[in-house]
């Protein structure tokens, strides 16, 4: 499996359609009740509107003293656009998420499905009309209708619709792979499914409503940025109001709309017009990373996450044991006993039989020492009770190969040594965490195979970044502790849980919190469960039972266990595009109080030219430039605002450090330059 | 290099020299490690005693603010009483008469708030009794309340979960004899050799040069003093303040006086290293204030130092610098920086009439009580710093990409929205207040309680709008300094001041002490590779942005229109 994911759909950023809803959405948005919800938004909007009532009235009474109608029209205009684009950006986010999420929904819209009736009668329904409880059947070329969970059967099943994933899977009844997704297509066998989810509350039908607006909660860190924002919004009024009385002590008129400019400029109207696009596309992000999440919070809780329980196989290692050595007994020729390996797993159909062959094969290089009749050989099943398996050969040499001690069992009840030498290679192998086979032929023992797990190529480096972010990995295996902690030191996990039973995932979950850490784990089964919904962040696969995927609070669409890493850092990305922007935004004030309170006082108070240090032409081009630049800003960061601040894993410090740099200090010079730069263009028109 | 800067300098290294034993001292203390000074812990037993109360006793931040607003009140409504009727009590060789209510209002709340706003001057408007018994009384109840509320906040961080703050009283009692009494002794004991009186004698006469008579007061001044410095106070005994040179004899004395203003702030803030195991951070934080403490008193020397233009335009030469309101004896040097030294610990006291400062150091002192964290006042100073620090914790967590997180427990919404109110509080009370007088003062300039004729200012112009911005930036720092050309003893001024004195001393300690209270409560959460470090240089250049972008700038209209507009019509 590839460790680096394909994104199997991609949206341009600003997709015709999508844009022209949203800039519709962007006028529905106005409404000053849904304005209310952003407080810093909502006193841009109540000023505009202010604006709006000073140019009628400048306009009708012919009142000069609160400037030139053409003045006040054109900041009435600038604000209200800056308005417009902070809900457009807000819209715009909205419509990628839900266009995201509708894709997903429109594969399995519409699909006839069998249902079987209670009294054994089978109708055809809409797959809308499905409700939770019913049964249906899918034959080989179906396409299933909706979620649910086999009972009956087993099936190959195409679930590339969902995952991007060609290969088919296989999805049985009574085990941990027993859910199947709406919209994939079954591609053998026949199976009986009951529908787990009402019409309308599937999970892809509670991302979309957590995208769209209406029950979209905000998540705790976007309240407390709010709350912080608001007060800043607050310190701005006060500033504002007060500077009335202070003008008119300094025999300075100032009109309203500039009064109204300054305070629009001076409030976080940057990260304030973003801040609910910004949470709504990290959801986003998390939907094209194919991750369903029940709720924002747990996003973001992802991002904060210290430890991560990671199941060895598939996640750490590559699905299954390869043969890597051969080790013939003494006194075997170690061409024959590459022979007798191959000949004992030809018919072994699990992946470290096929690894066996293909092995021996290539060390074999082509040689054969014995033809062998395929046609009379005897193919031994590996039964539980055995414990080996092998093949009994037409001329009736008879190859076992199995577990040390079933092996052992073989050889010494037909009254032969087992040699000591083989015991130490067993040994041996165990302790470098491989799992030793032992080969005999007819009761005698020819050698020793190693399987050894072979480990994630890529991994490694997986959890160093980890490391760096502060995370710390654990290792979920059933091996026993000595091979565990081989595989756990070579692929460079911090912990390991060994002969892990479902409870002991829960105790380490448990304890890690005890500590105040915070815990994700991925998992598929109904006996994990528990440990998911217990876990701060429970991934279920999208395979899982349907259990696993009530208890976790995220949903893999592409059952792939290293997702988990993927999740931490659309996490962090969330929460630091907020940050960065935040920074950006209050570093903004510091051009804008020099362009605008000179340009307040300027002409009554020449004294106070001096601060006028971007030498602005006019006090009307200066507040002008500055809404502008304003107003503009949003735009020009909603790009990076729905892609997301990239996370970089090189500590916390130094991370503090590169986004102060960037957008503190950078926050604090753009302006700077951007607001001289429009002055001058507006010049040019006056 | 002149010998006027060079004794600044002087001066203040050997303040951060003194300050590093007392901070670790300090610590000693209240960690309950024994020191020399466990001789004391009789008299405390007696004191708990005789109040039944028990000072092991664990306090939640609800109990702890329970009692230091408690007792303040009490002290409040004493004082009140005491200073509503001297006129009545012993201890009053000079028949000075009773306070007015609106005075007696203002003066006892601006004492028991630490502040020291003086609408009255000391040689008339108070007897001995009360100078001793409410003023002096109240120098040492306020700074160990802040003292107080400042452990208790070091005790919410120190603990990984805890739910206690420590005892109140407690805290209170050995901040009293263990921290302020010994070291106003000793800076008493060098007042009294140099010649500040120590005297309960009314009224000495002495007949001048010129032959005139001349009625001098005196009293047991030099107490008083020391504690007025170290607790950084300000009210001074005589109305000059420490420009009276019974107040501030000599350079000596001076530099001494210079000292115990920035003696506790800065040992405290040591002392939070020392008492959390957290030198680095402590550093941190003494390194913004200090490189913010510096530039002030480097512009404020530079510009007292260059002279008055205004006097210069004249054609008189200050081979001296700007000495327009300045000692002599002291110089335009020591007088830049104790007017930095005073408004960066809200201390207040002044050795050189502010008003008279050129105005770029005006405005700069304003700007330092506007801030009011630089060191600050005892306890309260830190108080006011953390809030910075809660609020650049919460942006730069968030630019690392992880719930904030302070000490190891995570700032969330309802932290935030405690500091974001503090944070609020300060704008509002100056900029409010300010607005309100300057209305009235354009509406209604002839109002029946204003002062006349010079109606309310004493200047017209820019300079009459910092004498009221100033105002209102000392009472909400509860500095209590003042330009003082402002009319400012009648109702208007007494009532106003007094609920923003109120307000912008107890909600600063309310905040910050229910933000730990609840930080504490939580549960702890190691550091790991990706917890942001506070005690980095970097998170230092953010509480630096954060003091100048969001408290600084916010002032910037404001300024504008007072000392900056003056310093460009001027210079």
């Amino acid at each position: 499996m590839d460790i680096s994911r394909k994104h199997t759909r991609k949206l341009d950023l600003f997709e015709r359609d999508l844009v022209q809803g949203a800039l519709k959405q962007s006028f529905v948005k106005l409404n000053p009740r849904i304005m209310i919800k952003n407080p810093v938004m909502f006193t841009v909007e109540m000023g505009t509107l202010v604006t709006l009532i000073v140019t009628l009235y400048s306009a009708f009474t012919g009142d000069k003293s609160q400037g030139s109608v053409i003045y006040n029209f054109i900041v009435f205009l600038i604000l209200l656009v800056t308005v417009l684009f902070a809900n457009f950006a807000e819209a715009i986010a909205e419509a990628r998420g839900k266009a995201q999420a509708e894709s997903l929904r429109k594969t399995r819209e519409e699909t006839p499905a069998k249902v079987i009736l209670s009294d054994g009668k089978m109708i055809t329904k809409s797959s809308a009309q499905l409700l939770k409880g019913d049964l249906f059947i899918c034959a080989a070329g179906d396409v299933i209708p909706t979620d649910g969970e086999i009972i009956e059967g087993l099936a190959t099943i195409d679930e590339s619709a969902i995952t991007g994933e060609s290969a088919p899977v296989i999805r049985e009844a009574g085990c941990d792979k027993s859910s199947v997704t709406g919209g994939t297509k079954v591609l053998s066998d026949e199976i009986k499914v009951v529908v787990t989810t009402q019409p309308g509350e599937s999970f892809l039908d509670k991302m979309i409503a957590l995208v769209e607006g209406a029950s979209r909660q905000k998540t705790p860190n976007e309240i407390a940025l709010t709350i912080l924002l608001a007060s800043f919004t607050l310190v701005f009024i006060i500033v504002c109001v007060t500077l009335k009385p202070f003008a008119d002590y300094a025999n300075t008129p100032i009109t309203i709309s500039s009064f109204i400019s300054l305070f629009v400029c001076l409030i976080p109207t940057t990260i304030g017009g973003l801040l609910s696009a910004i949470g709504i596309a990290g959801m986003d992000r998390a939907l094209r990373a194919n991750v369903i999440t029940k709720s924002g919070k747990a996003v973001e809780t992802a991002g904060d996450l210290d430890t991560l329980l990671l199941d060895k196989t598939g996640t750490i290692t590559i699905g299954n044991r390869k043969a890597t050595n051969f080790y013939p007994a003494l006194g075997i020729d170690s061409d024959m006993f590459l022979q007798a390996c191959t000949l004992s797993s030809l018919a072994d159909e699990t992946p470290e039989g096929k690894s066996i062959v293909e092995l021996a094969n290539e060390q074999l290089n082509g040689k054969k020492l014995i033809t062998v009749d395929q046609k009379g050989m005897e193919f031994i099943k590996f039964t539980a009770e055995t414990r080996s398996s092998g093949v009994n050969l037409a001329d009736g040499h008879r190859i076992r190969k199995g577990a040390f001690d079933s092996i052992k069992n073989i050889v010494t009840s037909a009254g032969n040594k087992l040699p000591d030498e083989t015991e130490e290679q067993v040994k041996k192998i165990a302790s470098n965490g491989g799992t030793p086979l032992v080969v005999c032929r007819n009761e005698q023992v020819w050698g020793v195979i190693e399987l050894q797990d072979i480990i994630k190529p890529g991994i490694s480096e997986r959890f160093e970044r980890l490391r760096k972010m502060g995370v710390k990995t654990v290792m979920v295996t059933g091996d026993n502790p000595l091979t565990a902690k081989y595989i756990a030191d070579k692929a460079g996990v911090d912990d390991y849980i060994a002969e892990a039973k479902p409870e002991d995932k829960m105790n380490y979950i448990k304890a890690e919190q005890a500590q105040g850490k915070l815990v994700a784990m991925m998992g598929d089964g109904t006996n994990d469960a528990p440990a998911l919904a217990q876990a701060d962040v429970g991934v279920a696969m999208n395979s899982g039972t349907q259990a696993a995927k009530e208890a976790g609070n995220m949903v893999d669409l592409d059952n792939d266990p290293t997702k988990l890493i993927e999740i931490v850092e659309i996490g962090k990305q969330l929460l630091m595009t907020r940050g960065t922007l935040t920074t950006f935004s209050i570093a903004n004030d510091v051009a804008k109080y020099f362009a605008i309170v000179p340009a307040l006082f300027m002409a009554s108070i020449p004294a106070l030219q001096s601060l006028n240090i971007m030498k602005l032409s006019s006090p009307e081009s200066a507040i002008l430039s500055a809404i502008i630049f304003n107003a503009i800003i949003i735009p020009m960061l909603i790009p990076l605002a729905l892609r997301g601040v990239a996370y970089r894993p090189i500590g916390a410090s130094a991370l503090l450090r590169r986004n102060l740099l960037i957008y503190g200090l950078g926050g604090i010079i753009v302006p700077f330059i951007g607001i001289k730069l429009i002055d001058m263009v507006i010049t040019m028109f006056i | 290099m002149n010998t006027e800067i060079i004794g600044i300098i002087i001066t203040y290294v050997v303040t951060v020299l003194l300050a590093i034993p007392l901070a670790m001292y300090i610590a000693k203390v209240f960690k309950g490690e024994n020191t020399w000074s466990d001789f004391m812990r009789p008299i405390e037993r007696i004191f708990f005693k005789l109040s039944g109360i028990n000072p092991k006793e664990d306090m939640n931040w609800k109990q702890f603010l329970k009692a230091l607003l408690t007792v303040n009140l009490v002290w409040f409504v004493i004082g009140f009483g005491l200073l509503f009727f001297q006129a009545y009590l012993p201890l009053n060789p000079d028949s000075n008469p009773n306070q007015s209510p609106d005075l007696a209002f203002n003066t006892i709340i601006s004492f028991v708030v630490n502040c020291d706003l003086q609408h009255y001057s000391g040689e008339t408007g108070l007897t001995y009794f009360t100078q001793l018994f409410v003023i002096t009384f109240l120098m040492f109840t306020s700074a160990a309340t802040g003292m107080a509320a400042l452990i208790a906040l070091f005790n919410g961080l120190k603990t990984k979960t805890t739910n206690s703050l420590g005892n109140f009283w407690d805290i209170f009692v050995k901040a009293n004899t263990r921290i302020l009494l010994p070291t106003a002794t000793i800076v008493a004991t060098i007042l009294i050799f140099n010649g500040t009186p120590a005297s309960y004698s009314g009224k000495d006469s002495i007949v001048t040069l010129q032959g005139d008579g001349v009625q001098v007061s005196r009293g047991p001044a030099a107490g008083m003093i020391a504690i007025k410095m170290l607790g950084t106070n300000g009210g001074g005994w005589f109305g000059a303040n420490t420009a009276h040179p019974f107040e501030n004899p000599n350079y000596l004395t001076n530099a001494a006086e210079s000292i115990s203003i920035l003696l506790i702030p800065i040992a405290l803030v040591f002392a939070l290293g020392y008492y959390l195991n957290r030198k680095k951070f402590a550093y941190v934080i003494f390194g913004i204030m200090t490189l913010f403490f510096l530039t002030f008193v480097s512009i404020n020397v530079h510009y007292e130092t260059a002279g008055n233009p205004a006097i210069a335009k004249m054609g008189i030469s200050e081979p001296t610098g700007s000495m327009e309101g300045k000692e002599v004896r002291i110089g335009p040097a020591a007088s830049a920086y104790w007017s930095i030294a005073t408004t960066s610990t809200s201390n207040g006291s002044v050795n050189a009439m502010h008003d008279s400062l050129t105005p770029i150091s005006g405005g700069v002192a304003m700007l330092d009580m506007m801030i009011n964290a630089l060191y600050g006042g005892v306890g309260v100073g830190f108080l006011n710093f953390f809030i910075f620090i809660i609020i650049a914790v919460f942006i730069s967590g968030l630019m690392v990409g992880r719930t904030p997180e302070f000490m190891g427990h995570k700032v969330e919404a309802r932290e935030v929205k405690i500091a974001a109110l503090i944070a609020l509080l300060s704008p509002l009370l100056i900029l409010a207040g300010t607005a309100l007088a300057s209305y009235l003062f354009m509406q209604y300039p002839n109002a029946d309680w204003a002062v006349k004729p010079g109606s309310w200012l004493n200047n017209p112009g820019h300079h009459g709008f910092s004498e009221i911005l100033y105002e209102y930036t000392s009472s909400n720092a509860n500095n209590g300094s003042g330009f003082e050309g402002l009319g400012d003893n009648n109702i208007w001024w007494n009532v106003s001041t007094g609920f923003v004195l109120i307000l912008g001393r107890f909600l600063p300690i309310i905040g910050p002490i229910a933000i730990v209270g609840l930080l504490a409560n939580k549960k702890y959460i190691p550091e790991s590779s990706g917890t942001l470090k506070t005690d980095s240089l970097t998170f230092g250049a953010m509480i630096l942005a954060i003091i100048v972008i969001v408290t600084a700038l916010s002032y910037f209209p404001a300024l504008a229109l007072g000392p900056i507009a003056e310093y460009f019509s001027i210079y």
